[in-house]
Formats: C-alpha cells, sequence, structure tokens
C-alpha cells in the first residue's frame, strides 16, 4: 500500500524574484514579491493564504512578520529553520497539513538580499566556543575539510570538483535568470581565488540576492488551476549534527537516510528520476548528494561527474537552472531546487528543457553539510 | 543513580568547568559513566547512550589529522592559517590548528600532539607534529 501522503498534494504555483541583484530593497520587499508572484502564477490572491511557511536569517520569527506584512491570518505556520534545506522540509509539514484538513491552500516563501545588504554569507550570531577560536571562514572551511577528506578516501580530485562547477555554468548559459553566465573551464575553477583549501571562489556557491515560493494544494484541487500540477510525491527529512565538528564521516552525508525515505514514499528509484535538483553550496555537495542519493556508488561521484553524467545531454541532469554555483545563492538555496523541478515538470525551461521529464527531484541541505531533504515531485502521469 | 534536575544544573556548567580548567593549564575531555565513550564537547547529556552520568577524563593528548584546510587571507588580516579537525586517541574529534609546519603541510593521518597557547584572554588547544616541530 502506497504512503498516505503520496501524491496527496501538489504545487500549483511557482515563482522566483530579484534573482541576481536586487539593490535599494529590503529582505521582505523580496520575499513579498516572490509569495504574490508564485500565488499569481497560480490564479490565486493572498487572500485565499491559510498555511504559512518561511524561515529566515533575518526575521526570527518570520512567518509572523510576513503574514503581518501580507495581511494572511494562517490556520497552520511554521517558521522551522534547519538551514538551506527548510523550504524542502516545508513541504513535507504542508502536505501533513493540507492532507489533515488543517489547511487548504499553502504558501512556501524564501528570500534574501544578501548581495546588496552584506556582500557576503550571514553568519548566524550563536555562541560557538568550540570553532569560533580557531577562525576557520565559515561556511567553507567546513565544505573545505569535507572535500579534503573526499579526497584522501576515495582519489577525488580538483579537476573533478571543477567539473560540477563547470556543468552547472553550461546549464545557466541556457537560463535567463542565472546571474553567471560567462564562460568557465576547469582551469578557471582550479586558478581562480583560493579560499579555504581544496575549494576556489569558483568552487563556492554565489553571494546573491533573490527569493522564490510556491503555493501547495490537495491533489483533489490541483487540476483547477492554470499550470500541469507538480505532485508531491515523497519528501525524507534528516540531519545528525550542526557543527562540521561533530559530522560523524566526513564521506557520508545525512542523504544517505532523507534520501531513501523519500524514495520510499514515493515508491520509486533513483532510476525513475529525470532530473535533480540539488543543493550546490560548494562543488563537493553535489558528488557527496550523487552518492548518497544513490546516482553512483559512494566515492564514485568524482569520476561520475567527470565522465559528463551531471551537465547538458549527460545521463543524470543536475542543476539545470545552473545552481546555487552559477544561477543564485541568497543566503539559503533550497527554495530555488523546488521552483526549478516544478518548471521542468511543466516543460517551461526552454532551451535546458529535459525531454519528457516526468519525475523531478529537489534536494536540500542545511548547515554545514547538517539537515538534508529530499522531495521527489511528479506529473499527473507519476500518480 | 541518574542525576535529578537541580544536580545536573549545579554549578558551574560544564562549559565553564572545561574552560577554567583550559585556562588553568589542564585540557580536559569528559567520558560516559554509563557506555565509557568520550564526549567532547562538553555536555550534561551523553550524545551516545543518553545518560547523564559524566565524568572529567584526561586525555593523552595524542591524536590524528582526520581533516585539513588552508584558510587564506591576506596578510593585512592575519595571513593563511591551518585548521585542522583533529581525532583524539580517545575516539572523538575536535577543530583545532596545526602548527609548527607550514599551514599547506598538514596532512591527513599526521600524528599530532596537543598544547596549550595563549589567546587573547583564553588558552586554547592547538597540536603539533608528534614528536616535536618538523
Amino acid at each position: 500500500m502506497s504512503h498516505p501522503l503520496r501524491g496527496s498534494t501538489a504545487i500549483v504555483g511557482a515563482s522566483t524574484a530579484g534573482l541576481g541583484a536586487c539593490p535599494g530593497h529590503t529582505e521582505m520587499d523580496i520575499i513579498v514579491t516572490a509569495a504574490h508572484q508564485a500565488l499569481a502564477d497560480a490564479g490565486l490572491k493572498i487572500t485565499d493564504v491559510d498555511g504559512l511557511f518561511s524561515c529566515s536569517t533575518v526575521y526570527s520569527l518570520a512567518t509572523l512578520s510576513i503574514g503581518e506584512y501580507l495581511g494572511i491570518k494562517p490556520k497552520f505556520s511554521d517558521s522551522n529553520q534547519i538551514g538551506g534545506s527548510s523550504f524542502v522540509g516545508h513541504m513535507l509539514t504542508a502536505a501533513m497539513a493540507i492532507q489533515n484538513g488543517l489547511c487548504e491552500t499553502a504558501l512556501i516563501v524564501y528570500g534574501s538580499n544578501q548581495r546588496s545588504a552584506a556582500g557576503k554569507l550571514v553568519g548566524l550570531p550563536e555562541p560557538d566556543f568550540y570553532e569560533a577560536p580557531y577562525e576557520p571562514k565559515q561556511p567553507p572551511s567546513s565544505y573545505a575539510m569535507v572535500a579534503a577528506r573526499h579526497m584522501h578516501e576515495f582519489g577525488t580530485t580538483r579537476e573533478q570538483l571543477a567539473q560540477v562547477a563547470v556543468d552547472a555554468r553550461q546549464w545557466a548559459r541556457m537560463n535567463p535568470e542565472a546571474f553567471m553566465r560567462d564562460e568557465l573551464s576547469i582551469e578557471d575553477v582550479l586558478n581562480a581565488r583560493m579560499v579555504s583549501d581544496p575549494l576556489t571562489v569558483r568552487d563556492c556557491c554565489l553571494v546573491t540576492d533573490g527569493g522564490g515560493a510556491i503555493v501547495m494544494v490537495s491533489a483533489d484541487r490541483a487540476k483547477d488551476f492554470p499550470h500541469k500540477p507538480a505532485y508531491v510525491l515523497g519528501v525524507g527529512m534528516a540531519h545528525w549534527h550542526r557543527n562540521i565538528s561533530a559530522m560523524p564521516d566526513y564521506t557520508v552525508s545525512a542523504a544517505s537516510e532523507s534520501g531513501p525515505r523519500a524514495f520510499d514514499m514515493a515508491g520509486l528509484t533513483p532510476s525513475d528520476v529525470d532530473v535533480l535538483e540539488l543543493y550546490d553550496a560548494f562543488t563537493i555537495n553535489t558528488i557527496m548528494f550523487l552518492e548518497d542519493l544513490g546516482f553512483c556508488k559512494k566515492g564514485e561521484g568524482g569520476p561520475f561527474v567527470a565522465d559528463g553524467h551531471i551537465g547538458p545531454g549527460g545521463s543524470t541532469p543536475v542543476n539545470t537552472n545552473g545552481g546555487g554555483l552559477s544561477c543564485c545563492h541568497p543566503g539559503m538555496y533550497g527554495m530555488f531546487t523546488i521552483v526549478e523541478a516544478v518548471r521542468q515538470l511543466r516543460g517551461q525551461c526552454a532551451e535546458r528543457q529535459i525531454e519528457g521529464a516526468e519525475i523531478a527531484l529537489s534536494h536540500g541541505n542545511g548547515g554545514r553539510f547538517s539537515s538534508q531533504v529530499t522531495a521527489l515531485l511528479g506529473s499527473e502521469a507519476t500518480l | 543513580m541518574p542525576k535529578d534536575a537541580q544536580a545536573m544544573l549545579a554549578d558551574p556548567g560544564p562549559d565553564q568547568v572545561y574552560r577554567e580548567a583550559l585556562n588553568a593549564g589542564t585540557f580536559q575531555i569528559q567520558q560516559c559513566t554509563a557506555c565509557s565513550k568520550h564526549i567532547f564537547y562538553p555536555r550534561l547529556v551523553c550524545p551516545h547512550c543518553g545518560s547523564n552520568e559524566i565524568a572529567w577524563a584526561s586525555p593523552s593528548g595524542q591524536g590524528t589529522v582526520y581533516s585539513t584546510t588552508v584558510v587564506r587571507r591576506k596578510p593585512e588580516r592575519g595571513g593563511d592559517i591551518n585548521v585542522a579537525m583533529v581525532e583524539l586517541d580517545e575516539g572523538v574529534r575536535m577543530m583545532s590548528r596545526v602548527e609548527g609546519l607550514p599551514p599547506a603541510e598538514v596532512t591527513i593521518g599526521l600524528r599530532v600532539t596537543a598544547r596549550l597557547v595563549e589567546q587573547g584572554e583564553n588558552k586554547q588547544v592547538i597540536f603539533e607534529p608528534a614528536g616535536g616541530a618538523q
């Protein structure tokens, strides 16, 4: 018997807003623009929303601030903050709330003016007695040490890491919304400014502005909207640590649990997936998640990428919008994996469209390889 | 006997005990009385088994570099520094740095020994290659 949440809800509205540089605007300007546009995409109004989901590194009571601004008085509200994967996780909570009749129209929204406001990744103001005294550059140094260990154990090379950035750029060049669309070669990545060895600035995600939002409703209503629904077939969550000092094994992330949980709920396997949108905060993320989610064997992510599987024309297209590496990374990127997955399932991606995409995987990462949330979305044919 | 709430929250807490001992020249970690596993950073509850019966322990000070990076900084911002994840022989891992050789020459698998250094108003644990600087 299939899981009761499988296909019980669908995404009927999706939008980005202010991707790239959005100077002169507050974080809230970007959030509410994304929200308004996603609702317009669904043919809905702000007043239709009765379930509100968000989180922010600026607004500690995110859904209260957003609800107040937009005049939303939700029946169900969730500001769960587990880092950049939060919004993929919100889909699971929203599906549960809708399935149980706690709300009917769920808005999940995120936005940040990080590039214009700070120009660097925003740190979280929390006490850190056991790492901060050693002055790591966070988050890059945490991911750098994971990359170094992966290279040590499996022979993964800097060139293989660079291939991830090059493939992301190849996709970005086909996406008018992407922030960086210049040509990029493996040599460019290797010779770029070193941030925290072995990661250069081109192994690291962008720092941009931008927002995104989706609208979810029950599957019973999903066909009443302007666009083809993207059904939520499965979502799985996992986290094992917060800080990198406590990551149990630097060669395996909790995606090795979130992935199977999502696939179990959806009744699918990795070979069923047509397109992957993975949270690529750093080039090592893509390699780790391809392994942990079952698209190649553990330790073989580097050669898998080097063999040309994930770029345009490859067997396993990854980050068709250009990813956090080349499209956008406004502080937390998880929302953008969902929006691109929805657009692929709708067939809206023009030059970068994966022909016949019926099942898309959206994977969020948060913290320091900490929280992992995997979602499988599908067209009507997959129900 | 598991501790009650009053005993768990008796002064001083584990972070304060750790830092006061460190500043007095002693590097301590913890060991769970119930499951015998070592614990770092200091806690009130064992992350291995959930027990709240935890004792302080003296580490050997010997460890192995589990991973390492060079944080690249401009000279005016202090220049390049090493940041390393060191696995103590007791099985716990901690962030630190390895001194005594250039930051980029710290390698995974290097055997290292702990040393306390003054850093601002506090002492911190750093490591150097076992057998002294190379």
